[in-house]
């Protein structure tokens, strides 16, 4: 056991050698890798932020249904309650046609239309908060209500919810479209990376095995150095993409207090830092093998 | 120690690198391969240490029949020899030093033991005091005798030398021939392929003298 960590020391410290020993390429090859693997870390960042936006914004989604005009009152107290008493309704407001109206009416730009018209042109209406919250649930409540007498319109106030939805399930594909193109990038830098490494090294792969090296001892400073290199472009990443969500930051939370919403954009948490340097070091580790076993094969 | 049976070495298209070799050489000999450029002196050490494989025959090294080792088997047969190769094949990006301590990082040495090694070792070919310089600072024989350094550096029972002395002059040849009797000295089982018939003229135990691919004597 000791002698196996000494020759992975060893070959770590080599790996770290070879690295130093051309600065320039691994500072190139750590910013291509970076810059490639902080496309998808960025779009993973921002839809986490999206979905915390919906989640916030969709706290408690409604279905308002509006009666016509001409309802007599009691078909409307026979609809609320029959409103009230449906299984899938956990709660209920009403909203009678005076109020609505007095409320306009203190919207400034409403009044004076509102007095210029003959009547109330509200009509009577319920919120309702259903028990499940989910879009699928919501739809068939939304066409039982829509059947009740003198029931004129049923409004999901989740609609723009479910489109956020939707919308936010076509970000997260595209994310892990970028994520498996760039990850398949990083594996060819690396790849070529090593290719290169392996040419430099001919002699003294050569020598090695001459004198008595086994494929291990030879291939493992080439996985360090492909893993290296992975780690060193995630942390070019993670340091791109922390940067971008800190000079966005104020400008977001700007927009999001001029829509009236409760918002600032997240940086990244550490253990989605941690794990972009994981799978950066796997994937390095992959074109390394991949590398190593088209050119030293023989 | 080394034991060859009717060996045949053949690159194809070409004609026999040797043909029907036969031959012992026992544990503590000090054996000399003559021969002209071409006679298939190299070829006979690197089918030693397994660089070649046989076309036909045995060659048994200790006892085991090396041309029929796996390649994984390869670098524990190659760490027990000591191999000065033709060209020398030291690597001229890193120092003297961790020229000679290669083979012992191969063998898992480290350390405080493995920098003892190695200084004892170039002690041994009067190259101590340049541990630091790199080979191409050093002469043509400080270079052989920093490639026979990193041969003995693991100790190793059987040292095979392909023209030690090529390309040095005389007095530099000498410096060589007196390292490789010491080692001999030592226990060390020495096999030495040269050009030159005269050199170890005394207390050479065997000549093996190799003609187109066939030995002679």
């Amino acid at each position: 056991m000791k002698s196996w960590l000494a020759q992975h020391r060893q070959a770590l410290g080599l790996a770290l050698q070879r690295l130093a020993a051309n600065r320039l390429d691994t500072l190139l090859a750590a910013l291509a890798v970076g810059i490639a693997l902080a496309l998808p870390a960025g779009g993973q960042m921002l839809l986490a932020n999206a979905l915390q936006l919906a989640r916030n914004l969709s706290a408690t989604p409604q279905i308002s249904v509006f009666m016509a005009l001409d309802a007599e009152p009691k078909t409307i107290v026979e609809v609320e309650n029959k409103i009230r008493g449906h299984a899938g309704v956990a709660g209920l407001r009403r909203l009678p046609r005076s109020e609505t109206l007095a409320r306009m009416k203190k919207n400034q730009g409403l009044r004076d239309v509102i007095e210029a018209l003959p009547g109330n042109p509200f009509p009577e209406a319920f919120v309702v908060t259903p028990r499940d919250e989910s879009p699928a649930a919501m739809e068939p409540l939304r066409n039982e209500f829509a059947k009740l007498p003198k029931v004129e319109h049923v409004q999901l106030d989740s609609a723009w919810v479910s489109r956020l939805d939707a919308l936010l399930r076509l970000g997260r594909i595209a994310v892990w479209l970028l994520a498996a193109l760039f990850g398949v990038g990083l594996v060819a830098i690396t790849f070529n990376t090593i290719r290169l490494q392996v040419l430099t090294q001919r002699a003294e792969i050569e020598v090695s095995r001459l004198l008595g090296a086994t494929d291990a001892f030879i291939r493992r400073p080439f996985y360090y150095h492909g893993a290296l290199q992975g780690i060193s472009g995630g942390l070019v990443a993670w340091v791109i993409v922390s940067v971008a969500a800190l000079l966005l930051q104020a400008p977001v939370a700007e927009i999001a207090r001029l829509y009236a919403f409760d918002f600032s954009l997240e940086l990244p948490p550490v253990i989605q830092g941690l794990q972009l340097l994981g799978v950066a070091a796997a994937l390095g580790w992959l074109g390394s093998a991949l590398s190593i076993g088209r050119h030293l094969g023989d | 120690m080394i034991r060859f049976e009717h060996v045949v070495k053949r690159y194809p298209p070409g004609g026999d690198a040797l043909a029907d070799v036969s031959f012992a050489i026992g544990k503590g000999e000090l054996a000399m391969i003559a021969g002209h450029s071409g006679a298939g002196k190299s070829t006979l050490l690197k089918l030693i240490s397994a660089i070649e494989r046989p076309t036909s025959g045995t060659v048994l090294v200790n006892g085991q029949n090396v041309g029929a080792l796996k390649r994984q088997a390869l670098p524990y047969l190659r760490r027990n020899l000591g191999i000065v190769f033709q060209d020398q094949k030291l690597l001229f990006d890193r120092s003297v030093f961790d020229n000679v301590m290669l083979p012992l990082a191969l063998s898992g040495f480290q350390g405080r033991e493995a920098d003892r090694r190695v200084r004892a070792a170039l002690d041994k070919v009067g190259l101590l005091a340049r541990e630091r310089a790199m080979p191409m600072a050093l002469s043509g024989g400080e270079q052989q005798k920093l490639a026979l350094a990193r041969a003995v550096v693991n100790r190793p029972n059987l040292l095979l030398a392909d023209e030690p002395t090529a390309h040095l002059d005389a007095d530099t040849a000498k410096d060589v021939c007196a390292i490789l009797r010491e080692f001999h000295r030592v226990g060390v089982t020495l096999l030495i392929a040269s050009y030159d018939a005269t050199l170890f003229a005394d207390g050479m135990t065997r000549r093996l003298t190799l003609q187109q691919g066939r030995l002679l004597s």
